[in-house]
């Protein structure tokens, strides 16, 4: 038997290391797989509550996040080629246009 | 068996969460990153999530990574510099997610009586089961799922195309 805690430290690990991902990587695309990462981690601990309690409504919920994903990483990934084309960069310390 | 399999597979999805964030090449995280979507697929799997387990494999370390690569290649990403924000990242990145990180496994450990235990094959979840739930209760929302993908195809289109 494992105990549900333990899969929940598992996805706070994995959340938290998305988060530093988030703030310390410079590349857009590696920025936007943390958000990835995040999710994934979010999507654990669904499962994991929806075994604890015996719902499947857990389960539904990470399929939409699921959805979700599939469909914001086609818009993001499309919104980087769009930036690269117009500024020729990828680094999120030149794409700064909307800072005073 | 179940706690070694716990181990195994969640010490991969650590060690390539971490890779993620060491390494400097796009495509070394973004392979890493598959790594860790593989091994969640098995932790669903241990938690007895059948239809979720395929699901991650196919629509997460298949078709998300493989458009992930596809942008990687297609950009021709290099190694990225390290630039001016670097230092300030570091210095409020790593704290504060190790604040985030200590908040949360307190509150997790704190509550560990309550939550109780995961015994192998007590609770399944069929595909089945889902698509009653799915196709029954919910299936506005399925329905409006569909619309939503369709709106990002046609945003993503709009979006990456090359300007006249």
């Amino acid at each position: 038997m494992v105990p549900t805690s333990y899969y929940l430290i598992l996805s706070a690990i994995l959340f938290t290391i998305g988060v530093a991902a988030f703030l310390i990587k410079r590349n857009i695309i590696t920025v936007f797989m943390s958000i990835e990462l995040m999710l994934n981690a979010v999507n654990l601990s669904f499962v994991a509550f929806a075994h604890q309690w015996h719902q499947v409504s857990g389960q539904i919920f990470v399929f939409f996040v699921m959805v979700v994903a599939a469909a914001e990483a086609a818009v993001g990934l499309a919104i980087i080629i769009a930036i690269f084309r117009t500024r020729n960069t990828l680094n999120v310390d030149e794409i700064d246009l909307m800072k005073l | 068996m179940h706690l070694v399999l716990f181990f195994i597979f969640g010490g991969l999805c650590v060690a390539g969460a971490l890779n993620l964030l060491l390494q400097r090449h796009p495509i070394n995280s973004a392979l890493s990153l598959i790594v860790v979507m593989s091994s969640l697929a098995v932790l669903y799997l241990l938690l007895g999530a059948e239809f979720l387990a395929a699901a991650q494999v196919i629509v997460y370390s298949g078709a998300i990574m493989v458009l992930f690569t596809f942008v990687i290649m297609l950009l021709n990403a290099g190694r990225e510099e390290r630039t001016h924000g670097s230092k300030a990242a570091y210095l409020v990145g790593f704290p504060g997610a190790a604040a985030l990180l200590a908040l949360l496994v307190y509150v997790f450990l704190s509550y560990r009586e309550q939550l109780g235990g995961v015994v192998l094959g007590e609770y399944l979840v069929t595909t089945s089961d889902l698509s009653r739930v799915l196709f029954h209760e919910l299936l506005l929302p399925f329905e409006v799922t569909s619309v939503l993908i369709l709106v990002a195809i046609l945003g993503a289109v709009a979006l990456a195309r090359k300007e006249q």
